[in-house]
C-alpha cells in the first residue's frame, strides 16, 4: 500500500536556519547542516529545504570548527547534505530557470520546488518537466485567505495575483509539475491546524500528489489532515524543530490509528 | 571490483553514486559506450528517471546501448537497472509513442493506471514490496518500505518477477533475469532498506564475478 508522508520542511535564510511566522517574521535557529543530520538520523519519509532569503545566499559567516569542512555556498550546502541524505530531498528558493534546477540537481537535490517560475516564467517550468521530469518538479503555491476567497500570494507572501489556489495548482499540473506543495501563509507558524478545505479543493482539483503545509501545531494536526483530506502528504516546520523528538513521535501517534504510514522495521546500520 | 554507474545525462546519479559509497562501494561514472568499454566493468548499475523513450534514445545517441549489450548479454556482467534502468530492460515502450527497448526481458512498459482512473500519477512515495521467487538481491528485504517515484511500469511474463508492489492493483516492482536485476523504485533514497538492497547487490556481483 502507498503510504501517505510526514514531511519536515526546513526554512533557511542567508544560511542560517530560521523559523518562520506569516512569512514575515523569522526567528533564527541555527545552524543547518546540524538540522539536516537529525532529520537523517530520524529516518524522515522525505525532506524539504526552502532556501527563503533574498539577498545573495552565503555562509561565510558561518562557524569553521565544523569536523568537516565549512560550507560557504548553497550549492557546496545541498552537495554537503545530499551525501549523507539517504531519502528523497527537495531543494526550494530562488529557482528563476532550468539551469537553476540543473544546479540543484546536479549538486545532489532530488527534486526542486518551484514557486515565481509559474508565474515569470511558465515555459521554462514545462521545458524543465520535459528534460529532468515531472517527478522532479514540485510546484510550490502560497495562499491566503483574503475577503475574496483564498487568492494564490508571489514574491514571499507579498504580491497578490487574481487566482485561487485550485486555479494555480491546475495551471501548475498542466505545465509538467509532478507535486503540489500547498502553503497557507497566513498558517505559517500559527498552529491552528491545517487549512482543510482549500487543501480539499487542490485536491479535487488535480490528479497529481498534493503535499499540504502550513498550520500544524500538534500532531493531531497531522491526522485531521490526513482524515479529512486526500492530501498525498503533510509537511510542517517550526513543531519539528522545536519540539524533543517530535517527529517520532508524531509517526507513532499515526500509525496508532492508521495504516497508511511507513514504519520502520529495518535495524539501524551498525 | 569495478562498479560502472551509467550517466546518461538525465537524473540524479550523484544520489545513487552516495548510496554506493555508504555501502562500501566505488564507482566509475560512465557517460558512452567507449568509456564504458575503456573501464571494462565487474558490475553495472544504471539510475534513470524522466520518460523511457527519451532514456533510449540518449543510450542510442551515446552508443550505450551497443556497449551494454556487450557486457550484460554476451559476457554476463551483474546489471542492476533502478526505476526507468530498469524499464528500458524490457522489449517494448509505451510513453510519448512506442519505442524499441533493451529486449532482455520479453515484456512492455505501460501506464501504471489507466487513464481516468481516480489514483494519482505519478505514484510517490513509499510503498512495500512482496518478493517473488528466489531473488537473491532481495533477500530479507519482503515487507520493507522502498521510495517510488514513476507513472509507468514494466509488465512481463512471472518468472522474470522478482518483486510486486500495489497501487489500486499489482504491479511489477522488481525484476530478475538471472545476473541481470531491475528495481522501479529508488533504492539510492530508500533509507536502510535501500542500502541493504545495494549492499546485497554489490556482494553478489562480487561473488559472480570469481
Amino acid at each position: 500500500m502507498l503510504k501517505r508522508r510526514l514531511v519536515p520542511v526546513l526554512f533557511l535564510m542567508d544560511g542560517w536556519m530560521v523559523r518562520s511566522q506569516d512569512f514575515s517574521e523569522h526567528q533564527f535557529i541555527g545552524d543547518p547542516v546540524g538540522h539536516v543530520e537529525r532529520m537523517v538520523d530520524w529516518d524522515v519519509d522525505e525532506l524539504i529545504v526552502l532556501d527563503i532569503g533574498k539577498g545573495e545566499m552565503s555562509f561565510e559567516h558561518h562557524r569553521q570548527d565544523y569536523r568537516n569542512k565549512p560550507v560557504r555556498t548553497l550549492l557546496e550546502f545541498i552537495h554537503r547534505i545530499s551525501v549523507e541524505c539517504r531519502i528523497p530531498l527537495t531543494f526550494g528558493g530562488r529557482i528563476r530557470g532550468v539551469e537553476d534546477i540543473r544546479e540543484r540537481i546536479r549538486n545532489g537535490a532530488d527534486k526542486v520546488s518551484i514557486n515565481a517560475m509559474l508565474g515569470g516564467a511558465p515555459d521554462e517550468v514545462s521545458r524543465a518537466a520535459h528534460i529532468f521530469g515531472s517527478q522532479a518538479i514540485v510546484a510550490s503555491i502560497d495562499f491566503r485567505q483574503t475577503d475574496a476567497g483564498a487568492k494564490v500570494f508571489m514574491d514571499h507572501g507579498k504580491k497578490m495575483l487574481d487566482a485561487s489556489p485550485r486555479d494555480w495548482a491546475r495551471r501548475a499540473e498542466d505545465l509538467g509539475a509532478g507535486e503540489i506543495l500547498l502553503n497557507a501563509i497566513d498558517r505559517d507558524g500559527a498552529a491552528r491546524g491545517y487549512d482543510l478545505s482549500v487543501i480539499q479543493d487542490v485536491v479535487d482539483a488535480v490528479a497529481i500528489p498534493v503535499i499540504a503545509c502550513g498550520g500544524a501545531g500538534h500532531q493531531r494536526h497531522f491526522l485531521q489532515c490526513f482524515e479529512e483530506t486526500g492530501a498525498s502528504a503533510v509537511a510542517a516546520g517550526n513543531i519539528f524543530h522545536f519540539t524533543e523528538n517530535a517527529y517520532p513521535r508524531a509517526k507513532k501517534f499515526l500509525t496508532r490509528t492508521r495504516d497508511d504510514i511507513r514504519t520502520f522495521s529495518m535495524p539501524r546500520a551498525a | 571490483m569495478k562498479l560502472a554507474l551509467v550517466d546518461y545525462g538525465i537524473g540524479n546519479v550523484m544520489s545513487v553514486a552516495n548510496a554506493l559509497h555508504r555501502v562500501g562501494a566505488d564507482t566509475e561514472v560512465v557517460r558512452d559506450g567507449d568509456a564504458l568499454t575503456a573501464l571494462n566493468p565487474d558490475c553495472i548499475v544504471m539510475p534513470g528517471v524522466g520518460a523511457v523513450g527519451e532514456a533510449l534514445s540518449l543510450l542510442r545517441e551515446r552508443g550505450l546501448d551497443e556497449a551494454l549489450n556487450r557486457f550484460v548479454i554476451d559476457q554476463s556482467v551483474s546489471y542492476l537497472g533502478i526505476c526507468v534502468g530498469m524499464q528500458v530492460m524490457a522489449s517494448v515502450c509505451e510513453e510519448f509513442g512506442e519505442h524499441r527497448g533493451l529486449g532482455w526481458i520479453p515484456g512492455k512498459v505501460t501506464r501504471l493506471v489507466p487513464e481516468g482512473s481516480p489514483l494519482r500519477l505519478p505514484h510517490v512515495g513509499w510503498n512495500t514490496i512482496s518478493v517473488a521467487g528466489e531473488a537473491d538481491f532481495l533477500a530479507g528485504l519482503d515487507g520493507e518500505h522502498f521510495y517510488f517515484v514513476h507513472s509507468y511500469g514494466v509488465e512481463c511474463p512471472g518468472e522474470f518477477v522478482a518483486a510486486r508492489s500495489e497501487y489500486g492493483q499489482p504491479f511489477i516492482a522488481a525484476v530478475q533475469h538471472g545476473h541481470m536485476k531491475g528495481v522501479q523504485f529508488h533504492p539510492e533514497k530508500s533509507s536502510r532498506a535501500g542500502e541493504a538492497l545495494l549492499r546485497g547487490f554489490v556482494e553478489s556481483a562480487a561473488l559472480a564475478r570469481v
